[in-house]
């Protein structure tokens, strides 16, 4: 069911004192649980719980011929499935535009802040690459999937192992697998900041989410690196607002990254 | 089983046998056995069995107040969702009010929230009503859901449950019985409050002695006070 | 010489694969279950009775069931594309029939009961845990039902009948191969809701595997059963 009006007015009246319904701090996430090898028929899988929310995302590998434009390199594609299963809000059928943006919000945080070391995915120049499949789904949406999804595509690359491959038959000898893992570089991290009547929060729950006015996903690593952004929702952010996000996101990293971290295996 | 003994049985499951006991809600007389088709609480009260179902969307019943979401606007009337498996339906004859049939909006639009009295239910659909006391559209507090089922145990024996956190709160509260909770108070922590002590008793509905479990519930949270209500506001 | 017969993962040719199984495993949902056969498993989440959309497919009569029934992409060796594929579909309308039975919606006009069914992960069987986890999260959900059901398959390696086929047996090759009988029935095991069979068998054998899947089903309805009560009594 949607938050009604009236709750959404309640929860910006608070947040005008800076007090959110269930008493987190504004920078407070909830309790995040990550649990990875969570489907043992893939390269690497996690599920990720922001208090209710809960995600699962697997990694699979596959050989594919590589982009002209990046002969020596391994792809990527990320796909999100936002199931019925996971809210009434969602239906069955072929992803709508909020899994598609989702999905795509996920790629570009791995993609651009380069945290998997694509030319290490190389078989054969111009002929042979490891594609990684990324896919998400939706268990339970209480809020805040967008970061769930990044959390656990993460301990999902994380936790993979490289399968076996059979080069004299050219193929992928699935269910075995290298004790190599996919080659990362670094952590960075995707986290959204909502703007609610003048307040900045993190991880919103459902009804917070419900009434958020504008957000932004910042992919940041831990030198402070800026990787990939995207706003969304439909109010605009002043200049002055969109600094103090920035430097929310630079803190964000710091406080997220230890509770992070300590479940990626 | 032996009254005022309680069961959890689950659908199919035989809850007792011989021919001197009566199925009533949430079972079914087959042969000899009177049979669960719900999953739920079966009780016996004078050889009458029955299963209190704990879970399931809610069934409305005629003379219940319930809280919904206006979802459409119809030429003669308002669309309410109340949680049931399908909606309800507020005639204009049924808003002790002028209305002007050109503007129905005027007196409520799709997403405000309306206190109502179901004053039918029929196979076709359930009708509303505003006709009696502290009906209407609600304009301003929180409102929270919990499931239907559990809501006997909110309001307590004779209302004594809610009329504690109505009074611990200091805040308004009408319980829908299709689990839509209407809370106002003089602050919003107090609000929070009352809405925190409702999802304590919805979440433990089936302890016994649920009513000193809040009383002692209440005390803890004055103690630590400062850390659940009014935690937060650094910036 | 007979040669003695062994399942792949040493099993007794009437033991089921470790059982798990949960309620509750999707807050969101009216009623949700896990269930787990060894390394396959099902979750299942249900949200109605509710208004059936689009309107024309509205029973005035009753209550309709709609289950959909997905494998999650990475669920399986050789990733498949998100997304529902003929299989899926038909084993969603598989599904639904083995369920029908049982549910009771002739209180709910107009109304459709939803069933979602995801496989985190597979190893063979994932319709019948799929059913299971579904049958599970249909009665979580308060929907009215006269019984739950069970389902298991029951396989055919050569000349003899297992219980429970994991992947290893689905592909086994000896002799007369595999055949595959997935079967549903209600707790009791008295009546039959689905049956499928892909392979050969004689009507002699067949019958005696109707007979394992009973027995099968009273442990599946063992474990549903405590899940379900465990569940309650917890609260208590």
């Amino acid at each position: 069911m949607r938050t009604n009006r009236l709750t959404k007015q309640r929860i910006k009246e608070f947040l005008k004192e800076g007090k959110r319904f269930d008493g987190r701090e504004l920078d407070e996430f909830r309790e995040i649980y990550i649990e990875t090898g969570v489907s043992k028929k893939a390269e690497g899988s996690a599920r990720v719980r922001l208090g209710k929310t809960e995600v699962i995302v697997g990694v699979k590998m596959n050989i594919g011929e590589p982009y002209p434009d990046s002969p020596d390199e391994g792809n990527m594609m990320v796909t999100a499935e936002l199931t019925p299963m996971s809210s009434n809000r969602f239906e069955s059928g072929p992803p709508r535009i909020e899994a598609i943006e989702l999905a795509r919000v996920i790629d570009r945080g791995i993609r651009e802040s380069k945290v998997i070391d694509f030319k290490k995915l190389c078989i054969k120049k111009g002929e042979k690459v490891w594609t990684i499949f990324i896919d998400i789904y939706s268990i339970n949406d209480d809020g805040n999937l967008l970061d769930a999804a990044g959390f656990g595509a993460l301990a999902a690359l994380k936790n993979a192992k490289i399968p076996k491959y059979d080069d004299k038959e050219e193929k992928v000898l699935y269910g075995e697998w290298t004790n190599k893992n996919i080659p990362l570089n670094f952590i960075p991290l995707s986290c959204t900041i909502h703007k609610i009547d003048n307040q900045f929060i993190v991880d919103p729950n459902k009804e917070e989410e419900d009434a958020s006015e504008a957000r932004i996903t910042i992919a940041i690593s831990g030198d402070g690196t800026i990787h990939a952004m995207q706003k969304g929702n439909s109010k605009e952010l002043k200049i002055e607002e969109f600094n103090e996000i920035l430097d929310l996101a630079e803190k964000n990293y710091k406080k997220l990254f230890p509770k992070i971290e300590k479940f990626l295996k | 089983m032996s009254e005022n003994q309680r069961k959890i049985v689950i659908p199919g499951e035989v809850i007792v046998s011989g021919e001197d006991y009566l199925p009533g809600e949430g079972t079914e007389k087959r042969g000899e056995n009177i049979v669960a088709i719900r999953y739920g609480l079966a009780e016996e009260q004078n050889k009458l069995i029955k299963v209190i179902p704990l879970s399931g969307v809610y069934e409305p019943r005629r003379g219940n107040v319930v809280i919904g979401r206006v979802e459409n606007l119809t030429f003669n009337g308002w669309i309410i969702d109340i949680g049931s498996a399908v909606n309800g339906f507020l005639p204009i004859l049924e808003v002790p009010k002028y209305i002007n049939k050109n503007d129905l909006a005027e007196i409520m639009d799709i997403g405000d929230m309306v206190i109502a009295k179901v004053w039918s239910v029929k196979r076709k659909g359930i009708d509303l009503s505003l006709k009696s006391r502290g009906l209407g559209k609600v304009e301003e507090g929180i409102i929270i859901k919990i499931n239907s089922k559990r809501v006997p145990r909110v309001i307590g024996k004779e209302g004594s449950m809610v009329s504690m956190i109505k009074e611990k709160t200091n805040c308004n509260i009408t319980v829908g019985q299709n689990g839509l909770i209407w809370i106002k108070g003089d602050r919003i922590e107090d609000e929070l409050l009352a809405k925190k002590a409702i999802l304590f008793v919805a979440e433990k509905s089936y302890v016994n002695g649920l009513t000193d479990k809040v009383k002692e519930w209440f005390e803890e949270i004055s103690l630590e006070d400062g850390k659940t209500v009014k935690k937060g506001g650094k910036k | 010489m007979v040669k003695e017969f062994k399942r792949p993962d040493g099993r007794k040719v009437d033991e089921i694969r470790e059982m798990k199984a949960k309620v509750g495993v999707v807050p969101n949902a009216d009623g949700s279950a896990m269930f787990q056969f060894g390394e396959t498993i099902a979750i299942a989440a249900v949200y109605g009775p509710k208004e059936m959309h689009p309107q024309h497919e509205q029973d005035p009569e009753k209550g309709v069931l709609r289950c959909t029934y997905n494998m999650m992409s990475f669920s399986v060796a050789d990733r498949i594309r998100p997304g529902p594929s003929r299989r899926s579909q038909e084993i969603s309308k598989i599904t639904e029939w083995a369920l029908s039975p049982v549910v009771m919606l002739e209180n709910f006009p107009n109304t459709v009961v939803d069933v979602h069914i995801y496989i985190l992960q597979a190893n063979a069987s994932t319709r019948c845990a799929g059913i299971n986890a579904a049958a599970m999260a249909l009665a979580h959900a308060g929907v009215p039902m006269k019984d739950l059901v069970t389902s298991v398959s029951i396989g055919k390696l050569n000349k003899t009948l297992v219980v429970d086929l994991n992947k290893d047996e689905e592909d086994w090759e000896e002799g007369e191969g595999a055949t595959d009988i997935p079967i549903t029935m209600t707790s009791t095991g008295e009546k039959i809701t689905h049956i499928q069979l892909d392979g050969k068998i004689s009507v002699k054998q067949l019958k005696e595997s109707i007979e394992l899947a009973r027995k099968a089903s009273k442990k599946i309805y063992e474990v549903q059963k405590s899940a379900l009560k465990n569940s309650m009594e917890e609260e208590q």
